[in-house]
């Protein structure tokens, strides 16, 4: 299993039924494959519509049906359309219960970069988009990223050195490796992969944390029972 | 009072300096013919309002107005998706505004509803911050952030009748009807011109008094022949 794999499995464990979820750009997409069997959850597109479904195969596609990376969606039963402006008043209102956003870096007091790399001196791209609203007002913020860049350096720092998205608003980091939680600012490890110790954890994380008392393996979602009929 | 001209007398209007709105998110939603317009035209020095930018991978949407060297400031929530407007901004062509989304939207619904400002907690203690006044509303902290309105809104709606109701279709309302709202002229490109009376009164998203122009863009057919291509080409979309 890939790295992107197991964390989008560890990640759909943080989802509970009913929850009201927004899933960020890029990787945490992916968690909507593996919500486990039993939990419903509403999902926020912010462009604007509750309950989306599966990529849609060609000619079922709607050109004025996307979610906010400019894919073709489908909308389940139940689903609802709703302007920008609703949109983020459902988010910056705290009517959603649990985002999950990629992230470039975190740090041991639960900060998140995720929206500006410098591209020349006092300039950033890609830009924030909505993430520093679901940073600021979401219930519960779950960031997932590599433990570590391609180079091994770590990506869970003692201080963010890119400009913040969230200063200590994040509650959940799970990585490749790990999983910890953010418990008054500061990091708690709470599971870590088969076959690795806390010791080689903390040789690949700059940022100081402890150790939960119940440590456990890093826990994973099942995979779809049968890919090709979900789709 | 009957609003509907052509897309050519529409974009006409847009004079070099001027500052205009446009709907869309990644293309969905956006007014693609007045926007093919406005490159053809070439007006200069635009201030392009938009909330994101173009379709991602560039070359669609609003995309050439940044190759063509238009755009003389950007104002929206992010700019990555489309490598036009990355280089633009890069080579210093073109300046650029980020705000979060949801502020963005909110500064635009406040200048179209008589609001001097919104306060939001987005956006403390990071970059965003800077040179905004803070102000401490019951014991919380808020920014306060100034509204935004622009000469001119391209919309993109499905129907609109001659009075310039606008009826949307699909998730692809997004920021339109906000930026109706908050320019001095509105222009509605929509896929279909109907009569006065067509339109159920609870379907209007937009009220005809907010737009001052009507124009057909695509057709319904031609739209979704254009998008689906586009998916298509770029992946999105695949035969299964």
């Amino acid at each position: 299993m890939d790295a992107r794999e197991l964390i989008a499995r560890r990640a759909a464990l943080e989802l509970a039924d009913g929850e009201v979820v927004n899933l960020g750009f890029g990787m945490p997409t992916a968690v909507a494959n593996f919500v486990p069997q039993g939990v419903h959850v509403i999902l926020q597109s912010e462009n604007g519509c509750f309950g989306f479904g599966p990529t849609p195969k060609l000619g079922e596609q709607d050109a004025d049906v996307a979610n906010a990376g400019g894919q073709p969606i489908s909308l389940l039963p139940g689903a609802s359309i709703f302007d920008m402006a609703t949109s983020f008043a459902i988010i910056r209102g705290g009517h959603v219960n649990t985002a999950i956003l990629g992230a470039l870096e975190v740090d041991g007091e639960g900060s998140i970069a995720n929206w500006a790399v410098p591209i020349a001196p006092g300039k950033y791209s890609p830009g924030m988009g909505g993430a520093m609203d679901l940073t600021g007002a979401a219930q519960k913020v779950v960031a997932i990223l590599q433990h570590t860049d391609k180079k091994g350096s770590s990506k869970i720092l003692k201080r963010c050195t890119l400009p913040v998205t969230g200063k200590g608003v994040v509650n959940v980091i799970i990585t490749d490796k790990a999983v910890f939680h953010v418990k008054n600012g500061k990091l708690v490890l709470e599971e870590v992969v088969a076959g690795m110790s806390v010791e080689q954890v903390k040789a690949i994380t700059d940022a100081e944390f402890e150790v939960a008392p119940d440590l456990c393996e890093y826990r994973l979602a099942a995979a779809p029972a049968a890919k090709s009929a979900s789709s | 009072m009957h609003k509907f001209i052509t897309i050519d007398q529409a974009v006409a209007k847009v004079q070099d300096g001027d500052s205009v709105m446009l709907g869309g998110f990644l293309g969905v939603g956006a007014p693609l013919r007045c926007i093919q317009k406005l490159v053809e035209r070439g007006v200069k020095n635009l201030t392009i309002i938009s909330a994101v930018n173009g379709y991602p991978g560039g070359g669609f949407d609003m995309a050439p107005l940044f190759s063509n060297k238009q755009v003389k400031k950007f104002i929206g929530a992010h700019i990555g998706t489309c490598p036009e407007a990355v280089e633009a901004y890069k080579s210093g062509l073109t300046e650029v505004e980020l705000y979060p989304m949801g502020t963005w939207i909110e500064k635009i619904r406040a200048a179209g509803s008589g609001l001097g400002g919104v306060l939001t907690p987005i956006g403390l203690g990071t970059l965003v911050e800077q040179g905004k006044q803070k102000l401490t509303i019951e014991g919380k902290d808020y920014l306060l952030e100034l509204p935004l309105r622009a000469k001119f809104a391209f919309i993109k709606g499905h129907k609109a009748d001659k009075m310039g109701n606008v009826e949307y279709r699909g998730v692809s309302v997004g920021s339109n009807p906000t930026i109706a709202m908050a320019a001095d002229y509105t222009v509605a490109e929509v896929d279909e011109i109907v009569e006065i009376g067509e339109i159920e009164p609870i379907r209007v998203g937009t009220p005809g008094v907010f737009v001052n122009a009507v124009v057909q863009g695509s057709t319904f057919a031609e739209h979704q022949k254009e998008v689906e291509e586009l998916w298509v080409r770029t992946g999105r979309l695949q035969a299964q």
